[in-house]
């Protein structure tokens, strides 16, 4: 593992907020946002890889590398500080759900019966 | 490998814009990953965290300091919903001396489904606790096992001690339709709550 500063520095990146892991969910939606990996570690490059093909959540990524979810977290922040890839936050972690976000799901799991 | 699931579904609409998640909870064998596997769009998926836990009764030598490492697996499955909304489903287990990974898995939630079988209801109750102290709403489904004696809402409401306003479904973990309406049930009670609660 590679030394790190005691800060840890956020970065902004194209526009986006502040970045760090805490914004990130298992279910926060991923996309590849550049295609230079050069300078990446192995398993960041494996990453990238697979996260060029398409849009998906934290999890997916750890269960298609294999990788835990903490550790995916981990990789994904440091790529989201270096402007590789960026992230549709998951829904809001407010104490109460907003309640159109309920009815769009509720009517979404009705149209598939 | 990216092309390969490109060809698979595998990856989410571009148009996806908003991901939400509920849990599938219960304890060993009560029908969680089946749950998930039927109703999931993408052959469900799973990943291991490793976690410290305080050991109690562990017979693991690696243990050090009464602490030993444990490894869980969440397996969790996928239903695109609309071109903006995605349904994600995490089959998690429900015992108490896995808290941690809950907290980290159920933030975020917008609510459980706990499953329960009627020859070992009590087997759910751990896990009905847990939920209670995350302050994340349930409804609960029971699941049909054959073999399993069928018996009233009533008698298994009591038996489940549960509040007059948690919902009861018996539901086919291997059914579609009757998996689908069970998740409905859940979503149905979580907007009235949240209406209420407004």
């Amino acid at each position: 593992m590679r030394l790190r500063g005691l800060v840890r520095p956020y970065v902004v990146t194209g526009g986006r907020a502040h970045a760090s892991r805490n914004t990130l969910d298992a279910v926060t939606v991923v996309i590849a946002t550049r295609e230079q990996v050069a300078g990446l570690s192995p398993e960041k490059k494996r990453l990238m890889e697979l996260c060029r093909g398409g849009a998906l959540s934290v999890a997916e990524i750890a269960a298609h590398l294999s990788l835990p979810i903490s550790v995916t977290k981990v990789l994904l922040s440091d790529l989201v500080d270096s402007g590789h890839i960026a992230t549709h936050a998951a829904v809001s972690h407010a104490a109460r759900p907003d309640m159109k976000l309920l009815k769009d799901v509720l009517d979404g799991l009705r149209a598939r019966l | 490998m990216a092309s390969v699931l490109a060809s698979d579904g595998v990856y989410l609409r571009d148009t996806v814009r908003t991901a939400v998640k509920l849990l599938v909870v219960g304890p060993f064998a009560i029908g969680k990953t089946t749950f998930v596997g039927t109703l999931s769009e993408i052959r469900p998926l799973r990943t291991e965290e490793t976690m410290t836990e305080a050991g109690a009764l562990v017979d693991d030598l690696a243990g050090v300091n009464g602490k030993s490492t444990t490894t869980v697996a969440l397996d969790f499955g996928r239903l695109t919903l609309t071109d903006e909304l995605v349904l994600y489903l995490f089959g998690a287990p429900g015992q108490k001396r896995f808290t941690q990974i809950w907290k980290d898995i159920a933030f975020g939630a917008l609510g459980a489904l706990v499953l329960a079988d009627t020859r070992r209801l009590e087997q759910s109750f751990e896990v009905m606790g847990l939920l209670e102290e995350l302050g994340i709403p349930y409804a609960v489904a029971v699941n049909a096992f054959d073999g399993a004696p069928a018996f009233p809402g009533a008698e298994v409401r009591d038996a489940l001690d549960l509040l007059p306003e948690t919902p009861l479904v018996f539901c086919d973990a291997r059914d579609v339709t009757s998996s689908t309406q069970a998740l409905i049930t859940l979503v149905e009670y979580l907007s009235t709550r949240n209406q209420e609660n407004a």
